[in-house]
């Protein structure tokens, strides 16, 4: 049976070792493990082949690493590690943009399973019949979702992929003779940085569409912006702020009556899964992040994947090499000769592709289509409980419900008490949760970005929803908690004079003890 | 879905009951009229083609055994193959670290709640800086060819130059990689290497050097796992043409090999896989950038850069972001290149890695493993036919074996071999015609003088008949 309690932990209080930088726990002499040696018929043999080599190409004094015992690297890291706030530990929602969703334990076991750790990536292709069988079907699956005819799994990730976009734009337009005139990309301002970065590095000059006064990207502005000289298009939808573009297929007929192509950055589908597809809206491309909608966890930023999807006539473009299936037998295929080259070394995350196969299996096309209802209902459910709150503002498309995030704003609650985002995500730690402001520019002024996934129930949602509850309760009437902010977390409020002034960031331990040593 | 069910595991609010109290907060009758931000004409309402859901974890993890059960590894076989992904020991404690459910499920957290992941981070740059000899080491990126490459693109933008040389005898997938990365902005050229020692041609970088050249770039080992004894001079030619050094670094070698700082590198690069983590079918790979602690040179890294800070609490350390706004987060387009989901648990196996490691170990797992290859080499060049390299030069881990003399091509030896249950080193016979049938063989710690004697056994049955196998 269950007791009234409230959902907010207020006794909270994270793990606080102090733990010391791993070189201050060095003792000279300790060690952690012992190296495997040669054999004596090999020294026999062989002697000490590196006292051959010329002085110059010698190591003359030993790495300054640390000496530790065992169990004491272990218990260092393990500190570190409760000094962590993962998302199998907290309510990780208040990580927008990053659909943080539970990583079943099981597809650990198959990921990190010897079958797949202990493989070479050059082994003859009958000995790894296994792998490329899950990442064809992986890519057989990720077709079915986008209406796309061909993945490549090499990008480490979305912004890699957002590069192997805009890679293929510059080779398509260079497969037309276009590639000189062709220098322009256009993405939105609420599609994801690395989209616009990317296309920079591919020396493209990026054109970013703003928003219309509903929050949908302007369809105007984007007629004004179309010309000879676009080489593509390349979106996140639905967009940073949970607004899906209606007219995407609008979007995407205007870049292509200029000749230029679409890439959809699908790295969060998780609020569009079997609901609406990449080919239906007119892309030639899009890419999904197998870490962040299909379940592969983020390891405290990658490894992941971004697995980058093409129409049947781009396939030529892609980087190599790419999974074949004759039928009986699974195999590269290298033979791609207007290939991008290489993104990539080898073919990318694979432990992660393992991971989003065994995901699809476990769920199937129902368990997909719920998965995306289900993250659409709890961002709008958390959209309705948080429209309650004092002090924020819910900006754009008023009426509509969101998708699977909500950008929100507290510019009532910082114009009426100065309590600003930043304080609050200081703030939200105390109650043993994450939250993240939003990415750059702050359009949206003050900004948080909620992704509750459908990983959630319903009590933890509310149990965030108090916590902002409270946060907001305080900046009108004790802000001094919130500005003096974290006060049960790891660490307390950091100086952060440390980090843009060169006689003083420290990126290195040797290079603080050269700046701070007294 | 009409229906009242019970719950997936995986998804706690499909449960419909839930569902109908959560509808009713949000003003709805049905989840559909959620997506009515969508037109109709872009609603997929077709049939997916996807199996079944296995909904037990019993049958998932036997279905999942079963594809795996297709794969034979390198614990399964004896493996010779490198060319860079390789086989090292990873110690149980990397294991450990990497499996850490904070660590796995991590992401973006602030300094605070994830104080522990900055702080591995920031010692993982730390130690890889003492073994680099250098003051500034990133927050992993996706691998060595991402690394290089961003070591080009910086180069270009700190000499405002746009032209590459990159040494010829480097892992070709790195130069496809470098090509792409570089294009348009700058145009990459190869400098050849000298065919007797297999290192870089110094004569021919020479010729090439012009104003216009923001960098040179080899790789040490390089791709034939030679190691370059002319660091020191192409330092000297480069800088005394205002071009930077950048080297690529195998730096499990780091404990017997000079860190390229000490012969003039301006940015070192490199992949962690070697230390402390699995080869994954190749997804084990991850990137390092590292330099010394110049504005000029930090101001231009795209990564992260943690940098350690105190608190408002005398005595606490807290981290942050060195000179966030350089980064695409911070200025999107206008940020250095740019920066997303990378390698960064990587970062903190390979810290955990050179933690157990220390000093001591560094240096005796490059002994190891420069003994073992020595003899591998020497037992396999003993085999009539068989030539090692034949460069007049050291190698560490890798070294080239051809099979010119032998009339074999390298494809027909190394079926031969996985037929005895061996992979035969990375035949490179397509990537470098101009060295006939070789292969690159791998040996480093984890192999033993008795599996080099199986190895040369069946070489030597393939090569010489069955009766040629000699007996140990």
């Amino acid at each position: 049976m269950k007791r009234e309690r409230p959902l907010l932990r207020r006794g909270f209080h994270q793990a606080k070792w102090d733990e010391p930088i791993i070189f201050e726990l060095s003792i000279p002499g300790q060690r952690a493990i012992c190296v495997q040696e040669a054999e004596d018929d090999v020294i026999d043999e062989v002697g000490n082949p590196w006292e051959n080599l010329p002085e110059v190409v010698r190591r003359k004094s030993p790495p300054t690493l640390p000496e530790l015992s065992q169990a004491q690297v272990l218990r260092h890291y393990l500190h570190l590690s409760q000094e962590t706030l993962g998302a199998d530990v907290n309510i990780e929602i208040g990580q927008g943009t990053c659909t943080m969703k539970y990583s079943p334990k099981v597809n650990e076991r198959f990921a990190s399973s010897s079958k797949i750790e202990d493989l070479h990536p050059n082994q003859p292709s009958e000995t790894v019949q296994g792998v490329l069988e899950i990442m064809y079907k992986t890519d057989l699956f990720l077709r079915e979702l986008s209406g796309l005819d061909r993945f490549s799994f090499q990008p480490g990730g979305g912004s890699q992929a957002a590069l192997g976009m805009a890679s293929i734009m510059r080779a398509y337009q260079k497969s037309r003779n276009e590639e000189q005139d062709r220098d322009e990309i256009i993405t939105t301002i609420f599609s994801h940085p690395s989209n616009a970065a990317a296309s920079a590095v591919k020396g493209f000059r990026v054109v970013t569409i703003y928003p219309d006064e509903n929050g949908y990207p302007d369809l105007e502005a984007l007629k004004n912006a179309v010309s000879q000289r676009t080489a593509g298009l390349i979106v996140t939808n639905p967009e940073d702020t949970g607004v899906f573009n209606p007219r995407i297929r609008e979007f995407t007929q205007i870049v292509h009556e200029v000749g230029g192509l679409c890439g959809y950055d699908q790295a969060n589908a998780n609020g569009i899964l079997g609901i609406t597809r990449a080919k239906e809206a007119g892309f030639d491309m899009c890419f999904f992040n197998l870490h962040k909608t299909f379940s592969s966890p983020h390891g405290c930023g990658g490894p992941g994947s971004g697995a980058l999807g093409v129409r049947k006539d781009l396939e030529r473009f892609l980087p190599v090499p790419i999974v074949d299936f004759d039928g009986k037998k699974y195999s590269l295929n290298y033979d791609l000769p207007d290939s991008i080259g290489k993104i990539k070394m080898f073919y990318g995350g694979i432990p992660a592709v393992v991971r989003a196969y065994a995901w699809m299996m476990s769920l199937g096309e129902d368990g997909l289509r719920e998965v995306a209802k289900v993250a659409v209902l709890n961002s709008n459910y958390l959209l309705s409980r948080i429209k309650k709150i004092k002090g924020v503002h819910i900006p754009y498309a008023p009426g509509e419900h969101r998708f699977e995030q909500v950008r929100y704003s507290w510019a009532p609650l910082t114009e009426e008490t100065t309590i600003t985002t930043e304080d609050v995500q200081r703030r939200m730690c105390d109650f043993g949760l994450h939250y993240w402001t939003s990415h750059h520019p702050w359009i949206v002024p003050e900004p948080f970005t909620l992704e509750p996934t459908e990983s959630w129930s319903k009590e933890e949602l509310d149990e965030y929803v108090e916590a902002l509850e409270e946060v907001s309760r305080e900046a009108y009437e004790c802000p001094e908690v919130l500005r003096n902010a974290p006060h049960r977390s790891v660490v307390h409020k950091i100086s952060q004079d440390w980090f843009d002034d060169p006689s003083k960031w420290a990126i290195t331990w040797r290079s603080y003890l050269k700046k701070h040593s007294v | 879905m009409g229906e009242r069910r019970r719950a997936h595991p995986y998804i706690p609010n499909s449960q419909t009951q839930v569902q109908e109290e959560m509808m009713r907060e949000v003003g709805i009758t049905d989840t559909e009229e959620l997506f009515s931000g969508i037109p109709e004409d872009l609603r997929y309402k077709g049939k997916m083609d996807l199996p079944r859901a296995i909904l037990s974890e019993e049958g998932l993890s036997r279905h999942m055994e079963d594809l795996l059960s297709g794969n034979k590894t390198t614990k399964e076989c004896l493996s010779f193959l490198g060319a860079g992904c390789y086989q090292h020991y990873v110690p149980a404690i990397c294991d450990e670290v990497a499996s850490r459910s904070e660590f796995l499920t991590s992401y973006a957290g602030e300094p605070y709640e994830d104080h522990g992941r900055f702080q591995a981070l920031f010692e993982y740059q730390s130690m890889m800086a003492e073994l680099l000899d250098m003051d500034v080491v990133n927050v992993p990126t996706y691998d060595w060819c991402q690394a290089a490459a961003t070591a080009v693109r910086m180069a270009g933008r700190i000499t405002q130059r746009n032209a590459i040389l990159v040494a010829g005898n480097i892992n070709p997938q790195r130069l496809l990689a470098i090509k792409n990365y570089a294009d348009p902005a700058m145009t990459v050229e190869k400098v050849g290497y000298d065919a007797n020692t297999g290192c870089v041609d110094v004569s021919d970088l020479v010729a090439k050097l012009t104003r216009n050249v923001a960098a040179v770039y080899f790789e040490n080992p390089n791709y034939f796992g030679l190691i370059e004894t002319m660091g020191q001079k192409i330092a000297e030619i480069a800088h005394e043409n205002g071009s930077l050094m950048l080297v690529g670094v195998d730096p499990i070698t780091l404990g017997v090999l000079a860190p390229p700082s000490h012969y003039g590198a301006d940015i070192v690069v490199g992949d962690i896989q070697t230390l402390g983590i699995h080869m994954n079918y190749g997804g084990g790979v991850a990137g390092f950038v590292a330099s010394h602690d110049k504005e000029e040179f930090v101001a231009e890294y795209p990564s992260r850069l943690f940098g350690i800070a105190q608190t408002e609490v005398e005595g606490e350390w807290g981290f942050g972001d060195v000179l966030y706004d350089r980064t695409s987060f911070a200025k999107r387009e206008m940020g250095k290149e740019f920066v997303g989901t990378a390698a960064a648990l990587w970062g903190i196996t390979a810290g955990v890695y050179l933690a157990l490691m220390g000093p001591l170990g560094m240096i005796e797992v490059g002994e190891t493993i420069m003994r073992n290859s020595a003899y591998a080499a020497k037992k396999i060049g003993g085999i009539e036919g068989i030539q090692i390299h034949g460069f007049q030069s050291h190698f560490f881990k890798e070294f080239a074996v051809n099979f010119d003399k032998t009339g074999l091509t390298v494809e027909k030896v190394n079926r031969e071999l996985l037929s005895r249950g061996i992979f035969g080193g990375k035949d490179i016979s397509q990537e470098f015609p101009e060295l006939g049938q070789t292969a690159i063989y791998c040996v480093t710690e984890v192999h033993r003088r008795n599996d080099v004697l199986l190895l040369c056994d069946a070489l030597e049955e393939i090569v010489h008949g069955a009766e040629g196998g000699r007996s140990r």
